[in-house]
C-alpha cells in the first residue's frame, strides 16, 4: 500500500513532526496513523511518485509573495500564502479587527492552543485523506474571529504549489468564527509552471458560531499535472450562515470533499460549485451535508461544463438524523457535455430519518440546446458565439452565489475566457501570465 | 428577391416538401395558407437553414446568392428573418446581450463598427415602441415566461432591430388575441417598404385582413397547388380547406 511509505517516513523523523505540539494534537496523529491504511487513497496512485517532503521545515530562499501577486481589480483582502506546505503573511498589512487572530497554524499550536483544544478535540478522523493529513501536516493558517467581531474585509489565501522537481504539499487550516461574527475567505489554488508534478492534501476545518455568517470561495487555477485533494469540515451552529463556493476553472486532478454539519436550529448553509473541463481534466466533488438537529436547511447546486475528454464526478449526500424535522435541504447537479469523450458522473443520495422534512434533489446531464443555437444562428449569431452565450446563461446560476463583488467580476471574465477556450488562465497574477 | 424552383426537402427519411416554386419580388406581401401539416413550417425552417431538414432536390436563389450553401446566420446577415411559429425560451441569456450579438454581427457583415452600448440601448428602446413591448424587456431571459402574445412581438421586434429585406412570418397570429393581433399586424405594416417583401404563414383570414398580401398560395401536401390574388382569402374562409383536397383529385 502507497501509505506504507509515508507511514515509515513519519516515524523516521517523528520527532519533527511531533516537535511543538501539544499532547492532544500528537495524539490525532497516531489516530490518523492506524487509519490511514484502512481505506485507500483518493487519487492512490499520485503518491507513488517520490516527492521531496519538507518535516525539517527549511525555509524557501527568497520572497514568496516576489512570486505570487494576485490582483483582482477592485478587491482589498488580507492576504495569506500557504507556500508549498508553509504559510506566509503579506507584510505591511493593515492591523486586523481587534481580537482577530491570523497566522500559521504550527504557531497557533504554541501560542494559542487553549483556543484550538476544544475544536481539535471534539472531531474524528474519519477518511484516509484526512488521515494523511493529520499525520503529516505541520502548518497552515489559523483563522480566529472572537464573538461579535464582523469583518469587512475578506482573508484572501493562497495555496501556491512551488518545485523544480516533483512536490507535494499537506497543509490543515483551522477558521473558528465566533457567535455574530463575520468571515470572508477567499481560497485560491495555484501551480507554478506546467512541468512538474505536484501533489497537495489540504484539510480545512471551520468552527461557526451561533448566528455568525461565514462564506468560503475556493478558485482553483492549477496546471493538468497537479493532482489537489482539498477537504473542508464546516460545523455550524443555531442560525449560522454559510454560503460556499468551490470553482474549478483551470486543473489537473482534483478532489474537493465537504463535509457540513448543521448543528444548530436556523442554520443555513447554500453550498455551490462549478467545474469547467476541458483536456484530461478531472473535477470531483463529493459533498455531505449532515442535518443533525431540527430546523436547519441547506441548498445546494453544483455545475459542470466538460469538453474535450474531460470526466465530472458529483457525489452529493444528504443526511436527515431522526430528529432533525422541519429541514429543508435542496440539492441541484447540473451538467453539460460539449464532447462525445466527455464524462460526468453523478449520484445524488437522500437519506432522510425524519418525517416531516423539505428534501428534493434532481441532476440532470445534457448537451447545449439545439432549437437554442439555432434560434440564435437564425439571427445572425456565429455558432460559437451562440454557443458561448447558452454555456454562460448554464453557469450563470452559480455566480449569483458569490458575494464578493470584484471577486464576481472577476470570475464572470475567467470563466468567459475559460469557456470561449482560451488557456491562460487568471493572468492577473505572475503565475499565470 | 427570392426564386424558389423545385425544391424538395425531407426529415427523418420522409418527404415533406414535394417540388415547391415560388417567386417573391421586392414590395411584394405573400400569404401562404394551408391545412395543418402541409409542410408550411417546414418551408420556413427550410428557408431559414433548420439543420434538421434535408434538402434533396431544387434550388433557392435569394437576391442573386444561392441561399441554400449558406449557413443560417449568414443567411440572417444576408436579410432573411423568420418570425417563428414557437419561439424559443433561452433561460439565462438576456435579450439586451442576444440582440446586441445579433446586430453587432448584422452590422459587421456590412462592414460596420460595432454600437457602443448607449446607441444601441437607445435603438433597442425606439424599436420596442413598435410592438409595445414594456421597458423590462432588455434585462430578461430571452422569451423566458414571456406570454403567447409577449413572445409573438418580440419577435416582430427582432424584426423591426435587423430590418430584413425578406422576413417569413410562420403563424404570428396564433395564439393572439384581437389586441395583439392588431399591435403585430401594425408592427409589420410600420416595417415595410418598397424594398423589403414578406412572406406570411397562416391558416386564418383574420391576419390577412390587418397585413393585406398580394398573392396568396395554397400549400398541400408539400406543394404549392394553387396561386391567386387576394380573393382566395376569401374563398378558404368561406369554403374552408375540403375544394382543395377535390381539385387535387382526392
Ligand atoms: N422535426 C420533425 N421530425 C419529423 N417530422 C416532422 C418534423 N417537423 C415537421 N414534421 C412533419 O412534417 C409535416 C409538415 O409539418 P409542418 O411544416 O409543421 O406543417 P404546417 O406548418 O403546415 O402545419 C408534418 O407531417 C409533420 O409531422
Ligand atoms: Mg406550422
Amino acid at each position: 500500500m502507497v501509505q506504507d511509505s509515508y507511514i515509515a517516513l513519519f516515524k523516521e523523523n517523528e520527532a519533527l513532526f511531533q516537535q511543538n505540539l501539544p499532547a492532544w494534537r500528537q495524539q490525532v496523529r497516531s489516530v490518523a496513523m492506524q487509519k490511514l491504511t484502512q481505506h485507500e487513497l483518493t487519487f492512490a496512485a499520485a503518491y507513488a511518485l517520490d516527492y521531496g517532503l519538507n518535516p525539517a521545515r527549511l525555509p524557501f530562499k527568497g520572497d514568496p509573495f516576489g512570486l505570487f501577486m494576485c490582483d483582482i481589480p477592485g478587491i482589498t483582502t488580507y492576504n495569506y500564502l500557504v507556500f508549498n506546505d508553509s504559510f506566509y503573511a503579506q507584510p505591511n498589512m493593515p492591523e486586523l479587527p481587534s481580537g482577530v487572530i491570523i497566522c500559521s497554524l504550527a504557531h497557533a499550536f504554541v501560542h494559542y492552543p487553549s483556543l484550538l483544544e476544544p475544536y481539535i478535540r471534539q472531531y474524528s478522523v474519519d477518511s484516509s485523506d484526512v488521515a494523511f493529513n493529520q499525520l503529516l501536516a505541520q502548518d497552515g493558517m489559523f483563522l480566529y474571529v472572537p464573538d461579535g467581531v464582523q469583518m469587512e474585509r475578506p482573508i484572501q489565501l493562497v495555496n501556491l504549489m512551488y518545485g523544480a522537481s516533483d512536490m507535494m504539499a499537506v497543509s490543515h487550516n483551522v477558521a473558528i468564527i465566533g457567535e455574530n461574527a463575520k468571515a470572508q475567505v477567499l481560497v485560491c489554488d495555484h501551480a507554478y509552471g506546467n512541468q512538474v508534478n505536484y501533489l497537495s492534501n489540504r484539510f480545512t476545518q471551520v468552527f461557526v458560531g451561533k448566528n455568525a455568517t461565514y462564506e468560503h470561495y475556493k478558485l482553483e487555477s492549477s496546471s493538468a499535472k497537479t493532482t489537489n485533494i482539498s477537504t473542508l469540515h464546516i460545523s455550524q451552529e443555531a442560525d449560522s450562515q454559510v454560503l460556499s463556493n468551490l470553482i474549478t476553472l483551470a486543473n489537473g486532478k482534483t478532489h474537493n470533499h465537504v463535509e457540513a454539519h448543521l448543528n444548530g436550529k436556523g442554520a443555513y448553509l447554500s453550498l455551490n460549485g462549478l467545474g469547467l473541463g476541458c483536456q484530461k481534466e478531472r473535477i470531483e466533488n463529493h459533498t455531505f451535508i449532515h442535518h443533525n438537529v431540527a430546523g436547519a436547511t441547506s441548498n445546494e447546486l453544483f455545475k459542470y461544463v466538460l469538453d474535450d475528454e474531460a470526466e465530472g464526478d458529483f457525489y452529493g449526500l444528504i443526511n436527515v438524523l431522526q430528529d432533525a424535522q422541519q429541514t429543508k435541504a435542496y440539492q441541484t447537479n447540473r451538467n453539460l457535455c460539449l464532447s462525445d469523450a466527455a464524462r460526468m458522473f453523478t449520484r445524488p443520495q437522500l437519506e432522510i430519518y425524519a418525517d416531516d422534512v423539505t428534501c428534493n434533489h434532481g441532476a440532470t446531464v445534457g448537451q447545449l440546446d439545439e432549437n437554442a443555437l439555432f434560434y440564435m444562428r437564425s439571427r445572425g449569431i456565429d455558432p460559437q458565439e451562440a454557443r458561448m452565450l447558452l454555456m454562460f446563461a448554464f453557469v450563470h446560476d452559480v455566480l449569483d452565489n458569490v458575494r464578493i463583488e470584484p471577486l464576481k467580476d472577476r470570475l464572470q471574465l475567467l470563466i468567459e475566457r475559460r469557456l470561449r477556450g482560451d488557456n491562460t488562465h487568471c493572468n492577473g497574477c505572475k503565475i499565470c501570465r | 428577391m427570392l426564386e424558389i424552383v423545385n425544391l424538395h426537402a425531407e426529415v427523418n427519411g420522409k418527404e415533406i416538401l414535394r417540388g415547391i416554386n415560388l417567386s417573391v419580388k421586392a414590395g411584394e406581401v405573400h400569404a401562404i395558407m394551408g391545412p395543418n401539416g402541409s409542410g408550411k413550417s417546414m418551408l420556413s425552417a427550410v428557408l431559414a437553414g433548420h439543420p434538421a431538414f434535408t434538402v434533396t432536390q431544387g434550388s433557392v436563389t435569394f437576391n442573386g446568392k444561392d441561399l441554400l450553401a449558406m449557413p443560417a446566420e449568414e443567411r440572417s446577415r444576408a436579410g432573411l428573418f423568420l418570425s417563428f411559429q414557437y419561439p424559443v425560451e433561452i433561460p439565462g441569456v438576456s435579450m439586451v446581450n442576444f440582440m446586441r450579438a445579433a446586430v453587432n454581427e448584422h452590422r459587421k457583415y456590412k462592414g460596420q463598427d460595432p454600437l457602443s452600448a448607449g446607441e444601441f440601448l437607445k435603438m433597442m428602446r425606439a424599436k420596442k415602441d413598435i410592438v409595445e413591448l414594456d421597458n423590462k424587456l432588455a434585462n430578461r431571459s430571452v422569451n423566458e415566461g414571456f406570454s403567447g402574445g409577449e413572445k409573438k412581438r418580440n419577435e416582430i421586434f427582432q424584426m423591426a432591430m435587423l430590418e430584413p429585406c425578406l422576413s417569413i412570418l410562420d403563424e404570428t397570429d396564433s395564439g393572439l388575441d384581437i389586441d395583439a393581433l392588431r399591435i403585430v399586424a401594425s408592427g409589420v405594416n410600420q416595417l415595410k417598404t418598397p424594398q423589403n417583401a414578406s412572406i406570411v404563414i397562416t391558416h386564418y383570414q383574420r391576419l390577412l385582413d390587418y397585413i393585406v398580401p398580394d398573392i396568396v398560395h395554397i400549400l398541400y401536401k408539400g406543394r404549392i397547388v394553387k396561386t391567386a390574388g387576394r380573393e382566395l382569402v376569401a374563398v378558404l374562409e368561406e369554403q374552408g380547406y375540403d375544394w382543395i383536397k377535390k381539385e387535387v383529385g382526392e
